[in-house]
């Protein structure tokens, strides 16, 4: 075929639960290039935060995703507490890295699901789904709520793992260790399914290293990266963490799609283990570091500084920074870097020489949440031409404005 | 207030759903997927999620509207036959909730296209959710009566 065509999918597509569109160059069936365009759902997140305090913002941040919400709370949190110097208690440290652990369950099962019913494959969909309630429950016994648990807070957590709700979880895991085999299996052993997700979006380990993909993007690939061993944060120290890499289990890893759903497989067993780990050896002790909101509230007001953290997300790292400066009750500023952001980036690579029927396929298996990567675009309305602004044309507009106050005399 | 089962005691037929993400967190997108999935099953009501605006009756709209989809979200809308109606889930399609500071939004949605049906929640539990659809069925069978009148008078 001589002649190629450019196929546009999103901002609104079956396949895609949120909006982004991709352009892709095709040869017939084959995919020869692609580009990719996010900015349709950028609400200017960092942007509100300037007018919160911190304890407004982890609200805003629990927003940010509704899947990966619990994470980006703890990696907020975290770089609050790095700013101020706060202490977390020891308990407080385990629950955290218990919600972790139950959302990276109901992360990984809500995308084996997903990538079943991007297939076609619905009744893996719905035993998929299926299955995923039960940690549900256990999060809506934890905090009341099935999505925004709203359980973190500055110094802590607000509610406390009670011996109830620790047999409950005892049940959970138990449950799952019966129940997610089958799954597993009815996936994994299923020819058809094999075909349509093995040799499909290939990421090698050089190429997953050069464009930094991360989480389990990365590890499908066979780069041992986790930044729960590498850099253990909350409790995750205590566990020995091990990166979960499908050389381990098969031997090679071929950074496709199957790989992608084993690595992602293999990490709910893995946490699992982690969440019987954190029941087993719950410390005793206060679960907030301070308990008059007001009282911290008057401390971070006082506090200066910047902080950062980085948490292993359900789709890898998660990077937030913050910046408070001293009498000012608002956060100054605030960055988050969601993994999505760089995994995105490895898209293009992904697509090359696949068939434009996985294309669907090839944007879900990095799991990709758009709500957290986007960005700002600009779009030139006269001529209703769309670019992504360049920091050099950026930094040309900033000087731009700063003549243009200059003559108006700082206005 | 009627009970729910009452809404579905009319329920004349297969109602299809369509959804608009157009700048939500994906919270509420995963609580409509739950919805779908055999807890909650919507498909024992006759229900159902489809891919196109074309075959839709109900338009589920989530999240705040931005600059961007704002057009989308009224093309979406317009591709829909007659009679639809709009279900808003989530707080901040019906008032922007946490994002009201933001330089980004067109919404909250009653601005850029009829709203019926508001299901409040950060997110909406799924048990709402249904509620908020079976609710849509009332302004359904109006606006279908509706046209039935217009039709006979020609």
């Amino acid at each position: 075929m001589d002649k190629k065509y450019k196929v546009p999918i999103g901002p609104v597509h079956v396949g895609l639960k949120e909006p982004i569109t991709a352009w892709l160059d095709l040869e017939g069936e084959k995919i020869v290039g692609a580009t990719v365009r996010p900015g349709a759902i950028h609400r200017g997140i960092e942007f509100m935060a300037r007018d919160r305090n911190p304890i407004q913002v982890i609200y805003l941040s629990e927003r940010i995703c509704g899947i990966c919400s619990f994470s980006h709370v703890i990696a907020f949190l975290r770089a609050v507490e790095d700013a101020a110097s706060i202490p977390v208690p020891p308990r407080a440290q385990y629950i955290r890295s218990l919600v972790l652990e139950l959302e990276r369950l109901h992360s990984h099962m809500l995308w084996a699901g997903v990538a079943c019913y991007t297939i076609g494959f619905d009744s893996a969909f719905h035993l998929g789904m299926a299955l995923r309630e039960k940690v549900m429950d256990v999060l809506e016994v934890l905090s009341g709520n099935r999505v925004n648990y709203g359980v973190a807070t500055v110094g802590g957590v607000r509610w406390d793992v009670t011996p109830e709700l620790a047999k409950t979880v005892k049940q959970m895991v138990k449950y799952y260790k019966q129940e997610f085999a089958p799954f597993y299996d009815v996936v994994t052993a299923d020819p058809i399914a094999k075909a349509r997700l093995r040799d499909v979006g290939v990421l090698t380990y050089e190429e997953a290293l050069r464009y930094s993909a991360v989480g389990p993007t990365a590890r499908a690939s066979g780069v041992r990266c986790d930044l729960r061993e590498s850099s253990p944060y909350e409790a995750y120290g205590d566990f020995g963490v091990r990166a979960v890499v499908p050389q381990d289990y098969y031997g090679k890893a071929y950074g496709d799609v199957f790989d992608r759903f084993l690595v992602r497989v293999h990490e709910v067993y893995q946490s699992l283990d982690i969440i019987e780990k954190v029941i087993a050896g719950l410390p005793e002790g206060d679960i907030m570091w301070e308990k008059n909101l007001n009282k911290v509230l008057a401390f971070l007001k006082k506090a200066e500084g910047t902080g950062w953290a980085s948490i292993e997300a359900p789709r890898g790292d998660d990077t937030h920074v913050v910046h408070l400066k001293g009498g000012d009750e608002n956060v100054t500023w605030w960055k988050v870097r969601a993994p999505t952001y760089a995994n995105a980036v490895s898209w293009p690579l992904m697509f090359r020489n696949n068939e434009l029927a996985d294309a669907p396929l090839i944007i879900n298996s990095i799991d990709p949440c758009i709500s957290c990567m986007e960005r700002m675009l600009a779009t030139d309305s006269t001529t209703g031409a769309r670019k992504v602004v360049t920091r050099a044309e950026l930094l040309e507009k900033c000087r731009e404005k700063t003549r243009r106050l200059m003559q108006n005399g700082g206005r | 207030m009627m009970k729910l089962e009452k809404y579905l005691e009319i329920l004349p037929r297969s109602l299809w759903v369509t959804t608009c993400n157009s700048g939500s967190c994906n919270g509420c997108d995963i609580e409509i997927v739950a919805t779908i999935s055999p807890r909650y099953d919507i498909e024992r009501l006759g229900m159902k999620l489809v891919g196109t605006p074309r075959h839709a009756d109900v338009l589920i709209v989530t999240g705040p509207v931005t600059k961007f989809m704002k057009e989308k979200l009224l093309r979406i809308y317009n591709q829909m036959p007659d009679p639809k109606a709009v279900v808003v889930v989530g707080n901040c399609g019906a008032s922007g909730d946490v994002f009201y500071k933001s330089y980004n939004l067109e919404g909250p949605v009653d601005r850029i296209i009829p709203v019926d049906v508001y299901v409040h929640g950060c997110p909406p539990r799924p048990e709402a959710i249904i509620e908020g659809v079976a609710k849509a069925v009332l302004k359904l069978e109006r606006l279908r009566g509706d046209l039935q009148k217009a039709g006979e008078g020609q």
